[in-house]
């Protein structure tokens, strides 16, 4: 099956994924996976989207006109049933300013980490904001390896915590 | 001995409730060989159910012996009727399953627990687990009462992390 990456973006309102995918079932499109999130306050989506009975451009516009959501289709290589557990997930808390995602994924790119989710907030005051990122990702090295690697990223002000993750099978 | 056929999801057979074990014989601890060849065949489960394999009936394997970083553990364990019968604390944890090809989730468990059971030979047994086989003993259990792992999933954006692991600087907090 061929899949096309949509994205859409746009201000956030109740409904906007049931009217998207209603308009997509009615023309026919397949669903593959799917990630929404709100970031400050915009929603956003992504959804890997089959070609239905007309192209996806001119179904998909109705409906994001009408919901004002900017929108973008790129043609994807990939399919189903592609998932990596991860073994590794990491939490990074503290003072928020430039740079920690930087030093820290940079770190762990050294390491041959790869990344398979990533999420990160600024939460607190407006006065006082702390930075919060937890990544969860693959890599053959060893936790001491990795906490290594990560030791020049910490400072006072952030704590930069990683653990193994087990997972069950059974 | 022989590999048995893994059922998957949506098979409904994985959703019945299974029946205890009365009769410890020859064709009980047969099967129970056939389980356990099945599970080591499979992609390094810690654990395995009987309805797993078609058949209804209230019999566990579990070895947590062998996991990446050491756990506390009672090496391999062929429960059969197994009943928890205490729970204490919980913790999310990642766990796929032999039954759910391509897919791991978060799950909520309890920490703690303790159970009875009998052994093949029919004999009682009690026992007390914490972590990750209180998990793995949990997570079979539930095979026999028609529960898969997915019908307990949280967010996949749940903070998993124990947060008394490790502190700034990689030292230990004890």
């Amino acid at each position: 099956m061929d899949w096309q990456m949509l994205t859409l973006v746009g201000e956030d309102q109740p409904g906007i994924v049931a009217q998207v995918t209603e308009a997509l079932f009615q023309g026919g499109c397949t669903l593959g996976e799917t990630s929404m999130i709100r970031l400050g306050g915009n929603f956003t989506i992504m959804m890997m989207v089959s070609d239905g009975q007309r192209p996806l451009a001119s179904l998909i516009r109705s409906v994001a006109e009408r919901l004002r959501l900017r929108f973008h289709l790129d043609p994807i290589r990939g399919a189903l049933h592609q998932h990596r557990a991860p073994n590794y997930q990491l939490r990074v808390v503290g003072a928020d300013r430039a740079g920690i995602v930087a030093r820290v994924t940079g770190a762990l790119a050294k390491s041959g980490f790869n990344i398979l989710e990533l999420e990160s907030d600024v939460v607190g005051s407006a006065d006082e904001p702390v930075y919060i990122m937890t990544i969860q990702g693959f890599a053959e090295a060893t936790l001491e390896t990795l906490e290594a690697a990560l030791e020049a990223s910490r400072d006072a002000d952030m704590e930069v915590n990683i653990s193994p993750i087990e997972t069950l099978i059974g | 001995m022989a590999i048995l056929e893994i059922l998957k999801l949506p098979d409904e057979r994985l959703k019945q409730v299974s029946a205890p074990v009365e009769r410890f014989d020859e064709a009980l601890h047969a099967f129970i060989d056939d389980l356990e060849e099945t599970r080591l065949n499979g992609p390094a489960a810690v654990g395995i159910a009987a309805p797993q394999v078609g058949r209804s009936r209230r019999i566990v394997i579990i070895d947590c012996s062998h996991t990446r970083k050491p756990v506390p553990n009672h090496g391999r364990l062929v429960l059969v009727n197994p009943e928890i019968t205490e729970w204490d604390g919980f913790e999310l944890g990642r766990e796929g399953c032999l039954s759910v090809p391509d897919y791991t989730g978060n799950v909520i468990r309890a920490e703690r627990i303790g159970l009875t059971a009998q052994d093949p030979q029919g004999e009682d047994r009690a026992y007390e687990m914490e972590g990750f086989e209180a998990r793995a003993l949990q997570h079979e259990v539930d095979h026999l009462d028609g529960i898969l792992f997915v019908d307990r999933l949280v967010s996949r954006r749940t903070d998993l992390f124990q947060r008394k692991v490790y502190q700034k600087g990689g030292k230990k907090r004890r």
